[in-house]
């Protein structure tokens, strides 16, 4: 499953991230490594972009980019 | 003299600290060719230190701007002192950045911020242990608090007079660590040769870097070599070699945290910042919340605070503009000398200052948004509607303050986080019809659309908008191709902005928008004066119909006659309206010789008819903006050249658009 699938209060682990150049890095600097649980908190009223939780802190980022995510586990809060 | 450079990422507390550290000594300009901002100052009471403030960045990849400048800065500058501002609520996303920072052997000092913030949610961080895993002294400090400033400004004093690099530390782990080993044996003698360090440029290697390749003249041999290094890894790792290095720092950081850190609870202020973001994010009342607090602002701004001042400043300058006259009067200076005084001069830059209450007041506001965590959020909510012409949701605030006021819409372009988005939002905003304009309309539907004076003026406005999306599309697709930013964004958590913080920000934009006054708009001043005081001949007029403008004006004024109107009075009105835009109107009213506003709207019939008069509208909507707008541009552009195609290009759009409209209308209308 990819993370912009998953619904707010579910979270997951990540299993790979795909992509490319910018940003592919920006999303590892940003720490969304394999491995790192993320949990997702709320999409943006206009349905675009997504509000995620990991490391300790938020995180925002289109639903397009989520895609690019593959989670390896998708669990309830 | 030894210099610091302040390095860490954005949020963390690092234009707190850096204002704390140099009060108001501080000098703001712009990194060597690009429009980053760079803060340098000196810090309290030791004069002989000097600090730079980095652009806020989370890594140091070759992709953004903000990243190769810190990166250049560092490696060419060699700054004595990195000091690497911690979040310590966000420790491990923060230490990812400082993992980069120790590979360039320059002596470093941490500085954990918001310390009081994880100590009062029950959490901890044993600051010995963190350093003796980094090798590195660790100050802990209260940023927003004032605590622990003189204690960290005695590390660095110390950590400068040690000259201690960080310890050779071996945070990477089994196939990245024989990797980055081999490769870095390989070119040693080039990265000491180009001034890397070579530790850091065997890691840059092996992420695929491609200006450490250029900068180290990387032979084809080696190449391939490092490539068959990096693919062993890749195969040995099932992963590449960027995902590698990320997870391998993030692995080790997470090592360090499992001894160093103990944390059983969000800290209080993440979890007030979750509940502030149930309303303020809120899925239908956050847009229709923003959008209150954006006319809380402008009405605050334009009407109960900024008008008042407005005029008081205005009438402050009209008394020192009567004074000064009967002085020049009573020395008997010749008449030229006092109509460039008192026309030309006080004129002109008085009606600039008199925009600097409604600059300061607006920023009061916007940095307070700024600094509370807010802007962040209305990135978020607004990110949908404007990633369709290429932008984020971040250019939203800017574009809606040009509603108001061009010249602090532009200067509010400087928190967009890319420059190209930066640079396309500063073409873009004086699209939106600024409130100078108003008088513009008010006059011309007064003439020939009374009944339907608000259709007319809510059209202008749609029609802006309508122009800016379509120059967004355009310029995507042109000048402006290639992979925009992603929309990759920390929601910081909400915090009460510091006094300090806010003012410093206050003072700094009234003093841009000051020196600006005096010199760009003052020379723009000057010269329409002149051109309107004088004939050919360089004798002043006294009937601006005969002076050098209006020969301009008659020279130029065919070029509209596929806009609908070919008069030397229209043309002549849009060339003052560069100095403010309500200068139209007065310069239509002179050449006129109307004295009332039934005498202004009769002579209006003369020189257009009500479609032309429509065109006209739009034209003036859309041309170049005023001459404060212009220099704002110009700052921010960081040069004249791009300055003036953007005036050329805002000023073909208009011509575009009337023509279209006038030659559409004529169709329809059949006249």
């Amino acid at each position: 499953m990819t993370l912009d699938k998953v619904k707010p209060g579910q979270g997951g682990i990540i299993a790979s991230v795909g992509g490319q150049g910018l940003l592919r890095r920006r999303l590892l600097d940003m720490g969304l490594t394999p491995n790192t649980r993320v949990t997702v908190r709320k999409v943006a009223p206009m349905g675009d972009p997504i509000e995620l939780s990991l490391r300790s802190y938020i995180l925002t980022i289109r639903k397009d980019e989520a895609a690019k995510i593959q989670l390896k586990e998708v669990f309830d809060l | 003299m030894s210099v610091i450079a302040l390095a860490g990422n954005q949020n963390s507390g690092k234009t707190t600290l850096y204002n704390l550290l140099t009060g108001s000594n501080q000098h703001v300009g712009n990194f060597p060719g690009v429009t980053i901002e760079k803060k340098e100052g000196q810090i309290k009471r030791h004069k002989e230190i000097s600090i730079v403030d980095l652009p806020g960045i989370y890594s140091l990849s070759p992709y953004t701007l903000e990243e190769v400048v810190t990166r250049d800065f560092l490696l060419k500058e060699k700054p004595d002192l990195i000091l690497n501002i911690v979040d310590a609520t966000n420790i491990e996303r923060n230490l990812y950045l400082t993992l980069q920072l120790m590979e360039l052997s320059i002596p470093m000092v941490i500085v954990l911020n918001m310390m009081d913030e994880v100590t009062a949610s029950g959490n901890s961080i044993d600051v010995k242990k963190l350093s003796s895993h980094l090798g590195i002294p660790v100050v802990p400090i209260s940023a927003s608090r004032g605590e622990g400033i003189n204690e960290l400004i005695d590390v660095v004093i110390r950590a400068i007079k040690d000259k201690t690099s960080p310890r050779k530390l071996d945070f990477c782990i089994g196939e990245v660590h024989k990797a980055i080993h081999s490769i870095s044996h390989l070119i040693y003698d080039q990265a000491v040769a180009a001034g890397y360090p070579p530790r850091f440029a065997a890691t840059k290697l092996v992420e695929g870097d491609e200006p450490t390749f250029k900068n180290l003249g990387i032979t084809e041999n080696q190449i391939h070599i490092i490539e068959h290094v990096v693919k062993d890894m890749e195969e040995a790792l099932n992963t590449d070699r960027e995902a590698a290095l990320a997870d391998m720092r993030y692995c080790y950081i997470e090592k360090i945290c499992s001894e160093a850190v103990v944390k059983r609870q969000e800290t209080k202020e993440q979890q007030r910042s979750e509940k502030i973001d149930e309303i303020l994010t809120h899925k239908y009342f956050g847009i229709p919340i923003f959008l209150g607090i954006m006319f809380f602002i402008f009405w605050m701004t334009f009407n109960v605070i900024g008008a008042p001042l407005q005029e008081l400043l205005e009438t402050l300058i009209d008394k020192f503009t009567g004074l000064t006259s009967d002085a020049l009067i009573g020395i008997g200076v010749s008449d030229w000398v006092h109509s460039l005084v008192i026309d030309g001069i006080f004129a002109g830059v008085g009606s600039v200052l008199s925009f600097l209450p409604i600059i300061v007041i607006l920023f009061f506001f916007l940095s307070f948004l700024e600094d509370s965590g807010y802007m962040a959020r209305v990135a978020f909510l607004m990110d949908k509607l404007l990633r369709k012409i290429g932008l984020s949701g971040r250019s939203f605030v800017p574009m809606l303050i040009g509603f108001g006021c061009s010249v602090p819409a532009i200067m509010a372009t400087r928190t967009l986080a890319s420059e190209r988005d930066r640079k396309m939002t500063i073409v873009l905003t004086p699209f939106m019809s600024c409130s100078a304009k108003l008088p513009i309309y008010g006059m011309m539907t007064a003439a020939f659309f009374p009944d339907k004076a608000a259709v007319v003026m809510i059209g202008l406005y749609v029609m802006g908008i309508i122009v800016a999306i379509l120059s967004g599309l355009l310029l995507k697709n042109t000048i402006f191709k290639g992979e925009p930013v992603p929309f990759v964004m920390e929601l910081p958590a909400y915090r009460i902005p510091t006094r300090k913080n806010v003012l410093l920000h206050m003072w700094e934009k009234g003093k841009d928008f000051i020196q600006r006054a005096f010199t760009v708009i003052f020379l723009g001043t000057i010269i329409v004066w002149f051109l309107q005081s004088f004939n050919w001949s360089l004798h002043m007029v006294e009937d601006s119909s005969t002076s050098i403008l209006a020969y301009f004006g008659s020279l130029i004024a065919p070029i509209f006659l596929p806009l609908g109107f070919n008069d030397w009075r229209a043309s002549t009105a849009l060339i003052t309206g560069l100095t403010a835009k309500e200068a139209v109107v007065s310069t239509l009213s002179v050449l006129t010789g109307a004295v009332t506003d039934v005498e202004l709207s009769r002579a209006l019939f003369t020189i257009f008819t009500p479609l032309s008069a429509f065109t006209f509208l739009t034209f003036t909507l859309l041309y170049m903006p005023c001459i404060a707008a212009f220099a704002a541009t110009r700052r921010e552009l960081g040069s004249m050249k791009y300055a003036a195609l953007t005036a050329l290009y805002q000023t073909s759009m208009a011509y575009v658009t009337g023509t279209l409209v006038f030659q559409i209308g004529r169709l329809i209308i059949g006249g």
